[in-house]
């Protein structure tokens, strides 16, 4: 056998498992799913074969909840990056090596906790006998957090925040701390020298976490389902109601189909614009 | 309560495999909490029995929250030999959408009465061999309570618990004394705006705006359903919450009013006393809660051993206790003391029975209705 031969199996059998587990994990689900929402919903609930769009034509129908997932998911990822971002920076440059170690730990112990309790206790800490009833002892009286958007952005900020701050953190980490000196060096301000080289360095991790937040973000059912009463509808919402309570397979695989386009959409946009501008910059640091 | 012990007494509740009543755990990924609970307490797992009987050493029971002592499941290991691996479920569509898409793993479950004649029909659930319960006794049940559960002359279905669905009211913040939908629906909208909640499930929210104008809770009219999805969505700014999740609230003083069930009106009036449980007088519905073996079942000899042991009037003595529901079983009643017999919650006078309509098996597989509290919740 040549060495090309024998190169090419090993790419082969290398590759395998993951082609597998892409194909039988992501590929195929999404055709059952759009095959699904090409149907009729049976009598009894369920799926019943058909070949019709009325299912994308009802979407419509659910409108709220792509726009409330639509505003929520941005403005959500957005927080999060605001908040996150300080706190990056304070443990990739700022901090000494030691207090750097707890605070990563810090950062990472919610984890250790379920999601669902964590969530849940934030029902307490929003409901009435929580932060308005010090709010109402500080002598503002009958203010309403529960089961509101403010909720349901609390929920998501505490949730998401460690999935900003570690791609972030991460980047920044890998900084060359002699450019900082180089830039102070050539008379550049703290802020001119944060804005024309940190920043810019540091832009990959804050893409990646921004990805990471706001897809998980686009399907998002939790949070809202219990810090917003159900008065706060998401798209996973609608999904869940759609799947285990109208048991309407097709009408759901069809909200299914609209999201993904809707998510592939949006994040395409945001790399052709983020990673356009990224070269620009990186053409004229050099 | 003060909010601390608030949530631990939620964890304890968790703990014990139960949040609520309805609607909480399955869609929120009990399975996962249960593996991350198991990991964490393996007290609750417990230790495996050396021995096995003959019914193997686990049976599957998918159930409602707050509905089992979990002692009982104990006696049952040390019986048998067999654990009990319990899942928890929020709504009948789950059920039925669950044992649709297959795959379960249940070897007993909990529907209500409207739902057995859909899992008889859709072939899902199989008749009860009732040589194998020994201790269901039929000529001891209330006739009117398990009805249900024979399909075409074939018993499916045993049953186990009954109750009814009104509202809750807390007294301390509520002096109107509102006896009635109509007024429950007019307080929402008016005074009370931003205290009430309602069911996140289409039968009992529907079903009891319905009753705001005199229609059947059952009522598939196509205008009076209308009718009720207008008072619906009109309402909806006005409530505190739409979840069958509602105790959390409640004990925390955000709501003082709600459509309720029996077992959390009688939890909720047990801890805070100033909340009473109201069924209103033009009715609303009354419901029954029935054992059934899945088709599906893995381990049919292992449900049908458990059905059985629970049915045992003591043990299930020992579950009344514990959940506060209505039994329909005459010797159950038998064994339990005065004061649960006398509970009004629990037992209510006959005259506010008597308008209590049972849901109906259209009124739970109508499409249209789910449509209705899913524009509802999306509004």
């Amino acid at each position: 056998m040549t060495g090309a031969g024998k190169r090419d199996w090993l790419a082969i059998l290398l590759l395998t498992p993951a082609t597998a587990v892409f194909l039988a994990l992501l590929v195929l689900p999404i055709i059952v799913v759009i095959v699904l929402s090409l149907g009729e919903r049976a009598e009894a609930g369920g799926y019943q074969m058909a070949l019709t769009l009325a299912q994308y034509a009802n979407l419509p129908a659910r409108w709220t909840a792509f726009k409330n997932t639509l505003v929520m998911a941005p403005v959500g990822t957005v927080l999060c990056l605001l908040i996150a971002y300080p706190l990056a920076y304070y443990l990739a440059v700022l901090a000494s090596p030691r207090a750097k170690v707890l605070l990563l730990i810090l950062v990472i112990l919610p984890f250790w906790t379920s999601f669902l309790i964590r969530t849940y206790a934030w029902i307490f800490i929003l409901g009435g006998k929580g932060i308005p009833a010090l709010l109402d002892y500080l002598g503002f009286a009958d203010i309403r957090l529960i089961n509101t958007p403010f909720a349901v952005m609390t929920g998501i900020v505490y949730a998401y925040l460690p999935l900003m701050v570690f791609p972030v953190y991460v980047s920044l980490e890998r900084l060359d701390k002699r450019l900082l000196e180089a830039s102070a060096d050539l008379y550049a301000a703290p802020l001119a020298t944060f804005r024309q080289v940190t920043l810019p360095l540091s832009a990959p991790g804050v893409v990646t976490g921004c990805m990471l937040v706001f897809i998980l973000l686009m399907g998002e059912y939790l949070i809202p389902a219990l810090l917003g009463g159900g008065k706060v509808f998401f798209v996973g919402n609608a999904l869940v109601d759609l799947f285990l309570q109208s048991r309407n397979w097709p009408f759901g695989a069809a909200c299914a189909v609209a999201l993904v386009a809707v998510m592939l959409a949006t994040v395409t946009i945001y790399l052709r614009v983020t990673l356009s501008n990224r070269a620009m910059r990186e053409q004229s640091l050099v | 309560m003060d909010p601390r012990r608030e949530f631990i007494h939620q964890l304890w509740r968790y703990k014990n495999g139960s949040i609520s009543r309805r609607h909480f755990f399955g869609l929120t990924g009990l399975g996962v909490a249960t593996a991350v609970l198991a990991q964490a307490m393996p007290e609750l797992v417990g230790i495996r029995t050396a021995f096995a009987g003959n019914i193997g050493d686990k049976v599957s029971l998918a159930t409602w929250p707050n509905y089992h002592d979990p002692k009982n499941f104990d006696k049952f290991k040390e019986l048998t030999g067999a654990e009990v691996e319990v899942s928890v479920f929020g709504a009948n569509e789950e059920f039925l959408a669950k044992l649709q898409a297959g795959g379960t793993g249940w070897d007993l479950f909990v529907p209500t009465n409207y739902t057995i004649s859909t899992h008889a029909s859709l072939g899902l659930i199989e008749p009860l061999e009732l040589a194998k319960v020994p201790n269901y006794d039929i000529s001891k049940q209330d006739a009117r309570q398990i009805s249900e559960g024979t399909v075409n002359g074939v018993v499916y279905a045993a049953a186990k618990d009954w109750g009814t669905t009104g509202f809750a009211v807390n007294t301390d913040k509520i002096k109107e004394n509102p006896t009635t939908w109509k007024e429950f629906w007019d307080l929402t909208r008016g005074k009370y705006s931003g205290r009430v909640t309602v069911h996140d499930y289409q039968l009992t929210t529907i079903g009891n705006a319905l009753k705001y104008y005199g229609y059947s809770f059952n009522s598939n009219d196509t205008k009076e359903l209308a009718d009720a999805e207008k008072l619906l969505i009109e309402a909806k700014p006005h409530l505190f919450a739409i979840t069958s999740d509602y105790q959390p609230a409640f004990r925390n003083g955000d709501a003082w009013l709600g459509i309720c069930w029996t077992g959390d009106g009688e939890q909720l009036h047990r801890d805070i006393p100033a909340i009473q449980y109201v069924l209103g007088r033009e009715g609303g519905e009354i419901w029954t809660d029935f054992y059934a073996i899945p088709k599906s079942a893995p381990n049919r000899e292992g449900g049908y051993a458990l059905l059985n042991f629970l049915l045992d009037p003591a043990v299930n003595a020992a579950e009344a206790k514990f959940h506060g529901y209505a039994t329909t079983d005459e010797r159950v009643r038998q064994l339990l003391p005065k004061e649960i017999l006398n509970d009004p919650i629990i037992y209510p006078a006959a005259d506010l029975l008597k308008p209590l309509e049972f849901g109906a098996a259209a009124t739970f597989t109508n499409p249209a209705r789910a449509e209705i509290l899913a524009r509802f919740k999306s509004a």
